[in-house]
């Protein structure tokens, strides 16, 4: 206990910005992936190819490189707007190809038949989208969207190596403090199990009230 | 048709291989070390029948037949790793050697192994290493886990800037706009953070990473020992320089394990009787570099 109630001011800053950097993380990841998602079903062909070459090339990319392009090559095109922002957008643009595939699976879900009578009383690609098969897309993939934001939230100590001050990090500094580097990791361990306990539940709450009747 | 492409796809994959290895054996490498120091005599003796009773890392140590030493390999004049020769070289090598002569061993019985600063403790708890000498400063709640030999050298907190920087003489220059970096979770990081509120921070696993970022121009100013500044500043002294004044005091011993206060007592003593060697050891590395140091008294509490 001493270990965590003695460096107060470091715990609350490493928490502080894991969430953060989950939070803002999860919202990009959310919007990119749910649009990405919906061009690779859409009718235009040059969408579909974007969307196909986006996923591809990113999510087979190992998480550790993209932070180092927004860490060390993005800041020599533009001017960088700092680790921690940068470290969002790695994060959102990675795990936002995890949540395109998630929702291509959950468009899948709803049968065609729904997206033909949408079309046929006049609804453009994008209120089929928005009105039909999204809400019902979504309704069906909570479980496994909430893995990927699961490893989203696990992800974020990746940033501890690009310069962001977040739970991955914190071991460091307190083993600098002197305290046990053991004790500090099963305190950190512990965290990370309260809150994916927190996102499980959430999960199941999602489940019971978005359930659908088939 | 398919075992040809199989067969295709093994032998690409072998010649990717042997290419692989072709460009490994153009560089030359001396696994082990020659002896480490082409030329020059060494200035200490390897001991002969060295006797420790009671102390249960130099146990460990005859079993193996051999030292483990921890070491820094990216600190130039301190502890040093030259990627091409393998050869380690630096005061904190030296007086590891030194130590371990001092227990029988010559550079054949030594082991070096490189361990990153937020490391150390539990090494040395687990009994990975035999003992660390690699600019780690003595301090209260270290010794809660484990010992200290020494102190060896002191040092203190120092500012290195690129060569051409006129707005950074020394730590009062620090603020808002002055980018500092050190490495993750360090001492002077951590001093940084709560002593200069409002300097922005970054921080990288090793210093030689934040000395990549300063030549780049992407912080302002490195921080840590100064005696760790001045080895980087020798390196390439038209791009870089060590500004100001140590602002804080950290005293340089060798961690052991806790309890082993029979090594310890023997370390101290060849501290205090081996003053010649210590400035010989300085002079080989330290030496040209301008800083004044005399061997402080060691502290055998």
């Amino acid at each position: 206990m001493g270990v965590l109630f003695d460096n107060l001011d470091l715990w609350g800053q490493a928490l502080g910005n894991t969430l953060l950097l989950f939070l803002a993380g999860g919202a990009i990841a959310l919007v990119l992936g749910t649009i990405v998602g919906a061009m690779r079903v859409s009718p235009v062909p040059i969408a579909r190819a974007v969307g196909t070459i986006y996923v591809n090339i990113v999510r087979n990319t190992p998480l550790t490189l993209i932070f180092f392009f927004f860490a060390f090559g993005y800041p020599q095109l533009l001017p960088s707007p700092g680790f921690t922002v940068l470290a969002m957008w790695a994060l959102g643009i990675y795990t936002a190809t995890y949540v395109a595939e998630v929702i291509r699976a959950g468009i899948n879900t709803v049968p065609v038949g729904q997206a033909e009578a949408a079309r046929a009383i006049g609804l453009p690609f994008g209120q089929v989208m928005t009105l039909i098969v999204l809400p019902q897309a979504f309704r069906s993939v909570v479980p496994p969207m909430m893995s990927v934001f699961i490893a989203l939230l696990k992800n974020t100590t990746v940033a501890a190596g690009f310069s962001v001050m977040e739970l991955g990090v914190i071991r460091a500094y307190l083993s600098e403090r002197g305290e046990n580097a053991l004790v500090v990791l099963l305190w950190v361990a512990a965290i990370f199990v309260v809150l994916v306990l927190l996102l499980s539940l959430l999960q199941r709450r999602l489940e019971n009230s978005w359930r659908i009747a088939r | 048709m398919r075992r040809t492409r199989i067969l295709a796809g093994a032998s690409i994959a072998a010649v990717a291989a042997l290419a692989l290895t072709a460009c490994n054996s153009g560089s030359p490498t001396s696994p082990g070390g020659d002896g480490g120091d082409t030329g020059d005599v060494l200035p200490w003796t390897v001991a002969t029948d060295v006797t420790l009773d009671g102390s249960p890392t130099f146990e460990n140590i005859t079993d193996r037949g051999k030292v483990v030493i921890g070491v820094k390999e990216d600190q130039p004049g301190l502890g040093y790793l030259d990627v091409t020769t393998g050869e380690r070289t630096g005061f904190d090598v030296d007086i590891a050697r030194w130590i371990a002569a001092s227990l029988g061993f010559d550079e054949d019985g030594i082991e070096f192994k490189a361990i990153a600063s937020a490391n150390r403790e539990q090494s040395i708890v687990n009994g990975d290493i035999d003992y660390y000498v690699g600019t780690y400063s003595i301090t209260d709640k270290r010794k809660q886990q484990i010992d200290f030999a020494g102190p060896y050298f002191i040092t203190g907190q120092g500012l290195l800037v690129r060569a051409d920087e006129d707005a950074i003489a020394s730590e009062a220059d620090l603020d808002e706009n002055t980018t500092v970096c050190s490495a993750t979770g360090s001492t002077p990081i951590q001093n940084i953070r709560e002593n200069f509120p409002g300097v922005p921070t970054t921080e990288f696993d090793l210093y030689s990473a934040c000395v990549e970022a300063l030549l780049n121009g992407d912080v302002d100013a490195v921080t840590t020992d100064q005696a760790i500044l001045i080895g980087y500043a020798a390196q390439q002294p038209d791009k870089l320089k060590v500004v100001g004044e140590p602002f804080t005091e950290e005293r340089y011993g060798v961690g052991l394990m806790k309890g082993d206060d029979v090594l310890r007592a023997h370390i101290n003593q060849l501290f205090t009787d081996g003053g010649d060697i210590w400035q010989a050891i300085f002079d080989r590395n330290l030496g040209d570099s301008g800083i004044q140091v005399t061997q402080p008294a060691v502290d055998a509490y």
